[in-house]
């Protein structure tokens, strides 16, 4: 069996939370902000979509939650292990242009989506706001990377262990009342992009969110990953994974995020019992 | 030999016929007249030299017959499977207008059978030109076009996103119509010719469309990919699949063997299957074969279905009950699932352009089919990623590439062919008009 896409770099960030550098030249380069890729670990391994985090030479970095059998079997490699198979990047860039002042809002892993975003859109000469929020302060991710790239970071937590107490969707709020913002990027877990873009509706800022249906190919072959915007089906792989906050229909996006349920959850308790059985439940990570 | 009984094959994915024996094969190919002027070779998209190989296994010779086959088409044990040979070659030949024509297709397979399990003798390639040709696509266009190439001498990149090549061969036909195994060890030979293959790369994102210029010739073959829905409510809920995804999911993701495998699909106890061509009647048999009472929902009457009329008769046997005549009109379900599918009855009125009558609602006949889940396979489109991403590449408003009959596009040194040219066609199709475009290439390059 031969495996292509080596690891070069494994880092656990957070419970739950890590850092993979992969090297995939034909990804690292052409990612654009925004953008995401394809990976199957092995043989018998799913396809599954990351958020291209950060590129570096011919490596792309994914930050990852374990929630299921294929992100806590990819969570066991090791710098120097290779994936089977990483495509990409796949999916429309975001749309970058000087717009004066925007605000990148990250909740959980999604933050992970955030560096290029914030990269791409002072390259163009905006001034860029980071909000980064997490159930508490030890969840919280890439903090030191995004003050070194925003204008301005604020950081919120749910149990207000660091930062405002309180939701990203708060301090936004805040921002909206004091100030002109010309666009926002909001990224996380569905429900929490349903309610942050709540918030930017009345003052009628451009938002956008990163769509995260169930993908097979991400090429635009299959109809998986539908979602429906502004009354229309489209294909978060090829018409997003970005799009406008306020046409999104939230509600059928978690409903068909639910689809396998009871499939992953059998999978996943397999896994588990295989981890157990070979001696290799363990954290291998620092 | 033969097909294998019904309510054995639904068990598994194994293959539904299998094959003459090579007693079978020399009775068979002893029927066949030799005509001097054969047209059963007009039948052919990629013109085998029909008569040749025929009279190459009456004689016992395989080899021979392989040979002859090579000639013309890599993919033999592919196309002796899935060719609509009723409407090809075997529709052509002259014997079938009194009696039975000549069973072409299944000599064809039974040649190229023979021939992988003896040893695979290849054709010669010439001496390398030193010209570069990319192909976008691993399908029979792509694979058809590459060998082509690389046998005149030209060094061949083809592109593929997904991680395995094949096309639709691979992701679409399901293993009990064409074993993976077959795919596999075809798309191989067209590999041993010298050919790359670049998986995981979609041209347009992993490759930009500067450095697919910069080819010396650039040959598309991007496919139908791009699946259609019926636009009727109800469409969303988490029990309604394209075609294309549910086959994508079991053939190339094997879901029908999770959790041994990692990707999951729903298994419906009653399913819908909209739709009556190849596709329809794949999916329908693979819901089968998962367990399920399925139904084939057709706005039209049998006899209009373009399906294969070998899969027609095969989904027939295994128990799918087919409801003709009839358009759904809106997908019931609550909390996400499926529990219905409204229809319509229809009634045919007057020819259409298609040359078949068309459908019309009759009021009042709305009924309600109890199911829990829906696959639509209802066609697809072109896959609109790349060929709207390169300038000046015209298309038709349909979106597929407009070409001339050797492939030629808008753009001097980018030829297409294959689904995302003719619209969805058929395998061998695709194939002729590969080599056709494969033909125009080596001139064009020649003439450098
Ligand atoms: C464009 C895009 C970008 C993403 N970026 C990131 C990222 O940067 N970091 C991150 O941690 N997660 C990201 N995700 C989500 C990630 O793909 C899922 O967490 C992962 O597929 C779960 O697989 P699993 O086997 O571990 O879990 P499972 O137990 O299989 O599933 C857990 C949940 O994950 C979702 N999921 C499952 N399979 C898929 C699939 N094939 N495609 C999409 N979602 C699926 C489902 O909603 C499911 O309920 C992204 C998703 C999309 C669509
Ligand atoms: C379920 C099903 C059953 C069928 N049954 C039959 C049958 O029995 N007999 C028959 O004759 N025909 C059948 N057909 C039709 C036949 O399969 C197609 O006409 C044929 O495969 C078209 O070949 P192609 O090479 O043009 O494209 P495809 O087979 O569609 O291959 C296109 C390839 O290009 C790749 N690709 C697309 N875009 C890019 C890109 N930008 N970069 C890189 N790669 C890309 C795709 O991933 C794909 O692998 C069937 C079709 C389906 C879907
Ligand atoms: S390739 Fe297809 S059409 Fe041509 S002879 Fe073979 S079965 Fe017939
Ligand atoms: S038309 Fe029929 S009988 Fe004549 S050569 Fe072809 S296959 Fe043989
Ligand atoms: S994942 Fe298949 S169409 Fe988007």
């Amino acid at each position: 069996m031969k495996r292509l896409y080596k690891v070069e770099l494994a880092t656990k960030l957070a419970d739950r939370v890590y850092e993979y550098w992969i090297s995939a030249p034909q990804v690292a380069q052409h990612a654009r902000a925004g953008q995401f890729l394809i990976l199957r670990l092995h043989e018998k391994g799913e396809r599954i979509p990351l958020t291209i985090s950060a590129v570096r030479g011919d490596a792309v970095r994914v930050i990852f939650m374990t929630v299921g059998k294929t992100t806590q079997e990819l969570a066991t490699l090791r710098a120097g292990d290779s994936i089977m198979d990483v495509a990409g990047p796949l999916g429309k860039p975001s749309e970058i242009a000087s717009y004066g002042t925007c605000c990148v809002v990250g909740g959980g892993v999604g933050i992970a989506s955030m560096p290029l975003i914030v990269e791409e859109l002072k390259a163009a000469g905006n001034h860029v706001i980071g909000i980064i929020g997490a159930r508490s302060a030890d969840l919280l991710i890439l903090e030191d990377e995004l003050r070194g790239i925003c204008d301005e970071v604020y950081i919120t937590t749910d149990d207000g262990s660091k930062g405002v107490h309180g939701f990203a969707a708060d301090v936004l709020k805040e921002l909206l009342g004091e100030r002109a913002i010309d666009r926002v990027w909001i990224i996380g877990p569905a429900i929490m992009m349903k309610v942050t873009s709540g918030v930017t509706a009345p003052y009628g800022v451009k938002t956008y969110v990163s769509l995260n249906p169930i993908m097979v190919d991400g090429t635009g072959m299959c109809g998986s990953c539908r979602v429906t915007v502004g009354g229309e089906t489209k294909f978060a792989c090829v018409d997003g994974p970005e799009f406008d906050a306020h046409q999104v229909d939230f509600a059928e996006l978690m409903q068909r995020q639910r689809i396998y349920t009871g499939q992953e959850k059998v999978s996943l308790e397999r896994f588990a019992e295989h981890q157990c059985r070979c001696g290799e439940g363990g954290d291998h990570h620092g | 030999m033969g097909d294998r009984p019904a309510d054995i094959r639904i068990r598994d994915f194994e293959e539904v016929d299998t094959g003459l024996s090579p007693g079978e094969a020399i009775a068979e190919a002893e029927r066949c007249i030799q005509c001097k002027k054969p047209l059963c070779v007009t039948g052919c998209p990629v013109c085998i030299d029909i008569p040749a190989f025929i009279h190459k296994v009456a004689e016992g010779d395989f080899r021979g017959a392989a040979r002859a086959l090579k000639e013309q088409n890599m993919l033999p044990a592919i196309c002796g499977r899935v060719c609509p040979q009723e409407t090809q070659c075997e529709g052509a030949c002259v014997l079938g207008i009194k009696a039975t024509p000549i069973r072409i297709g299944a000599l064809e397979r039974f040649v190229a059978d023979w021939e992988r399990q003896d040893g695979v003798e290849l054709p010669k390639t010439a001496r390398p030109t030193g010209k570069r040709v990319a192909v976008v696509g691993s399908g029979p266009a792509g694979l058809t076009a590459a060998a082509d190439l690389a046998r005149a001498g030209h060094t061949v990149t083809i592109f593929e996103s997904l991680h395995e090549a094949g096309g639709v061969l691979t992701y679409g036909i399901p293993a009990f119509r064409l074993p993976e195994d077959v795919v596999r060890a075809e798309i191989d030979q067209v590999l041993d010719l010298g050919v790359r293959l670049k998986k995981n790369h979609l041209v347009g994102r992993s490759v930009s469309v500067d450095e697919l210029l910069g080819y010396d010739a650039v040959f598309l073959a991007t496919g139908a990919g791009l699946p259609a829905f019926m636009g009727i409510p109800g469409e969303n809920y988490n029990g309604v699949y394209s075609a294309n995804e549910f086959l994508t999911r079991v053939n190339l993701m094997h879901a029908d063997a999770f959790p041994e495998f990692d990707t999951p699909v729903l298994h419906g106890g009653r399913v819908a299957v909209i739709g009556g061509g190849n596709v329809a009647m794949d999916a329908a048999r693979v819901a089968r074969r998962m367990g399920a009472k399925v139904f084939l929902v057709y706005r039209r009457r049998e006899e209009d279905m373009p399906a294969r009329k070998a899969e027609v008769l095969h989904a027939k046997e295994e128990g799918i009950e087919f409801l003709t005549c009839t358009n759904p009109t809106r997908i019931l379900g609550e909390g996400g699932c499926v529990f219905g599918l409204e229809c319509v009855e229809m009634s045919l009125c007057d020819l259409d352009a298609s040359g078949r009558p068309s459908p019309e609602p009759i009021p009042g006949s709305e009924f309600t089919l109890d199911v829990d889940m829906v696959i639509q396979a209802i066609g697809t489109g072109p896959n609109p990623l790349l060929v709207s991403l390169i300038p000046g590449l015209e298309r038709a408003r349909r979106g597929n590439v407009i070409v001339d009959e050797n492939g030629r596009t808008s753009i001097p040194h980018v030829y297409a062919g294959g689904d995302i040219a003719t619209g969805a066609a058929t395998v061998i199709e695709a194939m002729g008009s590969a080599k056709r475009a494969a033909a125009a290439i080596n001139e064009m390059l020649s003439e450098e």
